[in-house]
């Protein structure tokens, strides 16, 4: 079936299969920045936002996305300029396999877009769905106090 | 040279090198690669404990539209192997065959199908019929060499490559005893004998990238092999070997790895996505699921270990008796290095003159064992730092204070370096920096020890503070070897090559910035490709706490040679003698003038005698020096619920020269939280016929961020002669340390002592509920 996908702010028509897995769609589509850590929607590896929200894809039917816009990680910055919070995650030093570092800025964005200046409660409450075994996560909530910081400095 | 202010690159903060592909999701990871006409494969695994395969009847999977291949025992070479990603020849017995016609665990591999999706595959999995002969199995180290128990491997061509005592009639597959003066004189001398038992629990890594394996033949026949390892020569060399292949016919591609911690150090997915590309010529993908990183690749060795030392009223250690049986699972992979160092990465932190260690690995029907990040430190630092507790305790003395008096110190060697190796007999060593005593003073300072010790308040909620000292080592000893090249281009850039596996560790990092300190050179002037078995030079691989101290050795060694080439061509250029000549910021600057790295780079390739500026050079260590680290935990316990919190963690580490701070407290606090998690939550539940039943990650216990505790990390700075730019390692050492801190933090809050993790509220409800009964 073809379904109308709205991806990074531009429209992507996939063929796919009906009850296909949106993560798989996406990595097919070459939008391999979304990982696959578990399939049980646990790890937060391959997350994504949909409607600005953080989204397990591995958990989300393809077609329960048509008409709604999806971010990957691809959507957010790109090598040649990064967004500031893949700044903050570098200077941070919270990125070691880099595996979850996706995942993890997408919940960081959609938590900095709702929530300028996060407590640290609510950092740890917003990024509890993405699992990291390399940093012990200090690291990368630091990261998120640095961009949150960044952004309400230059404001 | 020991100021740090000398440093330009190395101990200053720079970015990962390899950071920008990752953060924007674009470095690939094995499943990222996109081959024309993959194969998807899934594997068939055992449903009992131990059994023998009577009969595999494939026609009907094979049968299937979209299949092409469904390989069973009679379909591979019967070659006996180890797993073990580790340097040839190798400590663990080759007592595994890609396929066997016998199983020895649930989950164990039974057939291996390649179809055209993953679907397929699955729906052919089904369709083959076993016909399973069960066999009785073992389940608790305890039982495996009892007479009459289950006999795992009878294979006639099990073997061990190396000169050491091994049985698998009586299921031993490791053994160790050493014995260090004279033991009954030793406990003659204590005031106080103490003899506690100690069990830790099975785990598994959870690295976050499930392992992944891409197999392809290439345009010359050759088999290409992209997979997630930490040992991609290992690879290569153990793939050969189990498919009866030419090592020169393979390659082994590194690309960016999920992590590891220890669980990619084995061969685990490449043999069976090997052996579909050799059996159909096709492109095939074989990744675990999730659960199937749980039940079949690779754990923690569970240890129980019987403590018995000696303690003077003064402090003097008299003796330290150290029995540990060890539960290798089905087969050895590194099950008896794990336990030589469960002995060598305690033993020799606190003086003493009588020292036995006496210890068997035996093989049980429940999951494989592994090298995990500790790697026997884990379960030796959790007893013997719960016995200096409660020594202290008994003897009147402040554990810090019993810490400091006993710790070994720079200039001092222990017999054990000597007496305990990789599987045989060590080195001698003598320590070359020790920061331990100030790391103690730190997070002594840090978390109150002075007005909270012994102080853990009234009421339902109590609370206590705990300690634990640490070390590990770096790199194993006359066996570990690393290279690297380096390569200079025209703009005065250089190309480092280095078999150094970068798994999110930052060794690539590490590798330019100590190329870049020795080039005078920035960071960000040294290109890093790491690992593939056709291009970089050799490594043994990312493990053993090795790539810091003896990839970045290599890299420096490597840099000075082509420090050399620069300065010779310098010399002509300034027209003076070589031995003058300082790089730094780019230039080669002599007492005449100076000239750019870019100059030299042009004139070596374009003008003048021209040649490529290059050197290779490889290192090798008799030493292993150990880092050091201290640990203080401050937890609060519900006495109504048996709910343990953390309420603060501190750690120092000496890891001499921290080449980059901020990947150094990376390490520290991601080693720290897998501890703490360990500790508490994590823990492998088998029902009665050895089936794991939590197998996800909802149901294992790894920590979220919510989980996570106040952590503060601190790095002790020394400097370790024999590391480059005085570096020792870092990654290991710290996820020693929670389980005996935390536990000895429950003792001073409530008064139980807690020797068989991990500490769930059940756990340690009943512990105080059987205290109250008595």
């Amino acid at each position: 079936m073809k379904y109308a996908l709205n991806i990074n702010g531009r429209p992507h028509p996939v063929e796919a299969a009906p009850g296909e897995i949106l993560l798989d769609v996406l990595r097919r589509e070459g939008y391999k920045g979304a990982k696959f850590g578990c399939g049980q929607g646990f790890c937060g590896a391959c997350t994504v936002l949909i409607d600005g929200q953080p989204v397990n894809s591995c958990l989300q039917l393809v077609g329960l996305v048509e008409g709604r816009t999806i971010t990957t990680i691809e959507g957010v910055g790109s090598v040649s300029k990064l967004h500031p919070i893949q700044d903050a995650y570098l200077d941070a030093g919270a990125v070691q396999c880099g595996y979850c570092t996706p995942g993890m800025v997408l919940a960081t964005k959609a938590l900095l877009d709702r929530s300028p200046d996060p407590t640290e409660e609510e950092i740890k409450r917003c990024l509890d769905g993405n699992y990291c075994r390399c940093t012990g996560y200090v690291k990368i909530i630091d990261a998120v106090k640095l961009a949150a910081k960044r952004r309400n400095g230059t404001r | 040279m020991s100021s740090h202010a000398t440093f330009r690159e190395v101990n200053q903060v720079r970015r990962k090198v390899d950071g920008i592909g990752l953060v924007t999701g674009t470095a690939l990871y094995t499943d990222d690669y996109d081959v024309h006409e993959m194969l998807s494969a899934k594997v068939l695994r055992s449903p009992h404990p131990h059994a023998r395969i009577k009969a595999i009847d494939a026609s009907r999977a094979r049968a299937l539209k979209g299949v092409h291949a469904v390989l069973t025992w009679r379909d591979v070479p019967r070659i006996i192997i180890t797993e073990a990603g580790q340097g040839y020849p190798e400590p663990s017995p080759y007592d595994k065959f890609i396929l066997d016609n016998k199983v020895r665990f649930v989950g164990d591999e039974v057939a291996v199908v390649a179809a055209e999706t993953t679907a397929i595959a699955l729906q052919a999995l089904a369709l083959i019929k076993v016909t399973y002969e069960e066999l009785p199995a073992v389940f608790d180290p305890r039982d495996s060499m009892k007479k009459g128990a289950p006999v795992l491997h009878d294979e006639p061509e099990w073997k061990i490559p190396i000169p050491v005592e091994m049985d698998p009639k009586k299921n031993l597959c490791g053994r160790a005893d050493v014995t260090i003066g004279d033991m009954p004189k030793g406990f003659a001398a204590a005031d106080l004998v103490l003899e506690r038992e100690y069990e830790n629990q099975y785990a598994q890594h959870v690295a976050n990238e499930p392992h992944t394996t891409i197999s392809y033949l290439d345009p010359n026949n050759r088999l290409i092999i992209v997979t997630s390892t930490q040992v991609p020569f290992h690879v290569r060399r153990i793939v050969a070997r189990a498919l009866d292949l030419p090592i020169k016919r393979i390659r082994v591609i590194k690309p960016r790895i999920g992590g590891g911690f220890g669980s990619k150090q084995d061969i685990v997915t490449e043999p069976l996505a090997a052996a579909l590309t050799m059996a159909t010529g096709r492109p095939v993908r074989l990744q675990l699921t999730r659960e199937e990183t749980f039940t079949s690749s690779r754990t923690r060795h569970q240890t129980i270990i019987r403590l018995k030392t000696g303690i003077k009223k003064d402090g003097t250690l008299t003796a330290i008796e150290m029995d540990a049986l060890q539960n290798a699972g089905p087969y050895g992979t590194h099950g008896l290095t794990v336990l030589t160092n469960t002995g060598s990465k305690i033993l020799p932190l606190f003086r003493c003159e009588n020292v036995r260690f006496n210890a068997w690995s035996v093989y049980t029907n429940l999951s494989q064992g592994g090298a995990y990040r500790g790697y026997g430190g884990t379960q030796s630092g959790f007893a013997m730092n719960i016995q200096m507790d409660e020594m202290a305790r008994a003897i009147g003395m402040d554990l810090p204070a019993l810490y400091k008096k006993l710790h070994i110190r720079k200039g001092e060697g222990s017999p054990v370096f000597a007496a305990l190796g990789e599987g045989a007999e060590g080195h001698p060593m003598t320590i070359g920096s020790c920061g331990l005593s100030a790391c103690i003073d730190i997070v002594a300072r840090e978390i109150g020890w002075a007005g909270k010790r012994n102080n853990p308040g009234t009421g339902r909620l109590r609370r206590g503070i705990g300690m634990a000292v640490l070390m590990q080592g770096s790199s194993i000893p006359k066996i570990d070897m690393a290279s690297c090249s380096i390569k200079m281009n025209d703009d005065g850039s250089f190309n480092l090559l280095c078999g150094a596996t970068d798994i999110g560790t930052g060794s690539d990092t590490v590798m330019a910035k100590i190329a870049a300190e020795v080039l005078g050179v920035g960071t960000s002037d040294v290109i890093v490709f790491s690992s593939d078995t056709d291009i970089t030079p050799f490594d043994v691989g990312a493990y053993a706490s090795s790539t810091t101290y003896l990839s970045g050795m290599a890299a420096k060694r490597c840099a000075e040679k082509v420090a050399d080439q620069i300065r010779a061509v310098a010399a002509e250029m300034l027209e003076e003698d070589a031995k003058g000549i300082v790089l730094r910021d780019g230039k080669a600057a002599g007492s005449k003038g100076e000239v750019t790295l870019g100059q030299v780079g042009l004139r070596s390739l374009y003008e003048k005698d021209q040649h490529q500026i290059a050197a290779f050079a490889s290192a090798y260590s008799d030493q292993s020096p150990p880092p050091f680290a201290a640990h203080a935990v401050e937890v609060e316990v519900d006495t109504g619920t048996g709910r343990v919190r953390i309420i603060r963690y501190i750690t120092a580490t000496d890891c001499g020269t921290a080449i980059n701070p901020l990947l150094c407290e990376g390490q520290v606090e991601g080693a720290l939280l897998n501890g703490i998690s360990y500790a508490m939550a994590e823990r492998f539940i088998y029902n009665e016929k050895g089936r794991l039943l939590n197998a996800s990650f909802g149901t294992y216990g790894v920590y979220f961020t919510r989980d996570l505790p106040e952590i503060r990390t601190f790095l002790v700075p020394t400097y370790e002669p024999s590391g480059p730019f005085g570096a020792k390692s870092i990654a290991e050492v710290n996820i020693n340390g929670p389980l005996p801190a935390i536990s000895n933090a429950i003792f001073d809050a409530v008064g139980i002592r807690l020797r068989k993790p991990p500490y769930t509220p059940e756990t340690v409800f009943m512990a105080l509920r059987g205290r109250k009964e008595k």
